[in-house]
């Protein structure tokens, strides 16, 4: 067997190994930008600057106890968050990396992300059905009436990406971008903006993101769904909300924000400030405000991999995951943006916002796009 | 290979199909039913009919059955179970099924007249996309336009069934 055909076995264990401690230090990110936008510290008592929070909440989700409503549906309260789980897992089989670091390059990558978030809020409806509580009953109506509102505008925004690619395969897409010498947020002569931002509004709500979180809206039905979840069951809904939350950055950078191309990719004499001067300069900033946090063990490693990326052999080789990791943080940040910025939705404006204005909305940057693409 | 993963869809499609008509709890009945369309959208994995295999998976269990399970858990379930399960047409039911099985046994006996003898393998390989596309909004861009007027209507019509009467002054 040779490497290329190892590659994406080893990458889809990498990623089903590795995301459940991503998931724990995205929740840490979180918490610390969040404390950050109210002018608090965040944790701060878990190891230094609070760095081994997550472990520590992990080993506590652990080692917590199990507990089963006594008339809950025990099948399907043990299915819902397994189900949860793989749908979310899945999607990863689709988003390509890099050119060559992609699990798989299927010709209906987009349609595939988007059939496995439809099957993945059944771990929503199940879970808060099987509890047999009124709260978690009412956090699954929610989810179902809020996934079955957004998924029409977020495919009809999706739907103006394939106008412009041509293909529903995500490295298709990609490729389409360097092709055409535009990242698709700015296409059709900036029309694609309103795409763009219908995307946006409509992936937030798909994965129950504030200020769409009225599935597991604490302050009214204490939880919502998981209400009766506790320990690792609980942790399983949280990782799955999470890689939702990666999946959603991810398909946003990859067919708005040009995947892992470089800013300006058909530039030639940009390609050695954008792969290596560009992230050296990112990773020794970093290295700096480490630094001044006292974390010098993490200063000597930014650092040095800041002048790892100035040799061009590696500039060219890891330029490519930088970018887009880049891209999908900038999205990811930009989630918990909204999050410390805006408060919860009422229901009736949640179906109203989804109904009466993003889908019209939706079909009008439809329309306008195919009017554009095709002069 | 493909056999063995025929075989598994197969199974699948069939135990929740049974599953469906044999469960006395509503949602498991419809958890049934999404089993068994998750096992049709892999024979058409297995067809190589990508789109539809996505298709089938985005509309039906992430559309239809999503409304399902919403309205499921919106009844009272006590009641629901108490109901007569089994329809009283039986004996039409069985007169049915004993037609179809005799069409199969008798297709099965002649082979399909005029079709090939074995299914095309494969499609084309660089996926079907722009096929259906082809086939719905040019071959067939009329009939396609019908069905869509059909479901419209019935949209409207169902619209006018669901509104409050409202009481004469």
């Amino acid at each position: 067997m040779t490497f290329e055909t190892l590659l994406p076995y080893l990458m889809a264990a990498i990623f089903a190994m590795a995301f459940p401690l991503v998931t724990g230090y995205l929740v840490l990110v979180e918490r610390k930008i969040l404390a950050d936008f109210q002018a608090r510290l965040g944790p701060m008592r878990v190891g230094p600057h609070g760095l081994l929070q997550p472990i520590a909440d992990a080993l506590k989700l652990i080692l917590k106890e199990d507990t089963v409503p006594k008339d809950a549906d025990k099948f399907l309260f043990y299915l819902a968050p397994l189900l949860s789980v793989v749908t979310a897992f899945g999607s990863f089989a689709v988003i390509p990396i890099s050119a060559t670091l992609r699990i798989a390059d299927l010709n209906i990558g987009l349609l595939l992300i988007s059939a496995l978030a439809a099957v993945g809020v059944f771990g929503i409806i199940l879970g808060g059905w099987s509890s047999n509580s009124n709260y978690s009953l009412l956090g699954a109506l929610r989810g179902a009436a809020q996934l079955i509102s957004y998924e029409v505008a977020l495919g009809l925004s999706l739907v103006t990406v394939v106008m412009l690619s041509g293909t529903l395969s995500m490295q298709g897409i990609v490729e389409a971008q360097f092709n055409q010498r535009i990242w698709f947020l700015f296409g059709n002569y900036g029309l694609m903006l309103l795409s763009f931002f219908i995307f946006l509004i409509a992936a937030v709500a798909e994965v129950n993101r504030a200020p769409f979180d009225l599935p597991e809206a604490e302050s009214e039905i204490v939880a919502g769904y998981h209400t009766e979840y506790s320990g690792f069951r609980w942790a399983l809904y949280m990782l799955a909300e999470y890689t939702n939350i990666f999946i959603i950055c991810a398909v946003a950078a990859t067919v708005f924000f040009g995947g892992w191309l470089r800013p300006f990719a058909n530039i030639e004499w940009l390609a050695y400030p954008m792969d290596a001067i560009f992230p050296a300069a990112l990773l020794f900033l970093s290295a700096w405000g480490c630094a001044r946090m006292k974390l010098f063990p993490f200063t000597a490693l930014l650092g040095i991999s800041g002048l790892v990326f100035l040799i061009p052999a590696v500039a060219t080789a890891l330029s490519a995951p930088f970018w887009f990791f880049l891209k999908v943080s900038a999205v990811f940040y930009v989630l918990i943006w909204f999050r410390a910025s805006w408060p919860r939705l009422r229901y009736d404006q949640l179906m109203d916002l989804g109904w009466k204005r993003l889908i019209p909305l939706a079909l009008g940057a439809l329309l306008a796009n195919a009017i554009i693409g095709m002069l | 290979m493909d056999a063995a993963l025929f075989y598994t869809f197969a199974a699948i499609t069939l135990a929740g199909a049974l599953a469906t008509v044999t469960r006395r709890n509503p949602v498991h009945c419809a958890l049934g039913l999404i089993f068994s369309l998750l096992g049709v959208a892999g024979l058409f994995l297995l067809q190589a009919a990508e789109l539809l295999f996505a298709v089938q998976i985005l509309l039906y269990v992430g559309g239809v059955m999503v409304l399902f399970l919403f309205v499921i858990m919106l009844i009272h379930l006590e009641q629901a179970a108490r109901l007569r399960q089994y329809s009283r047409q039986w004996p039409v039911a069985l007169a049915a099924l004993f037609a179809v099985f005799l069409e199969i046994y008798v297709l099965a006996q002649s082979g399909l007249p005029g079709l090939p003898p074995s299914p095309q393998p494969r499609l084309n390989a660089g996926g079907n996309t722009e096929r259906i596309a082809d086939s719905l909004f040019y071959v067939y861009a009329l009939p396609f336009e019908a069905a869509s007027l059909l479901l419209l209507i019935a949209i409207v019509g169902a619209v006018w069934l669901a509104r409050k009467k409202e009481q004469p002054q």
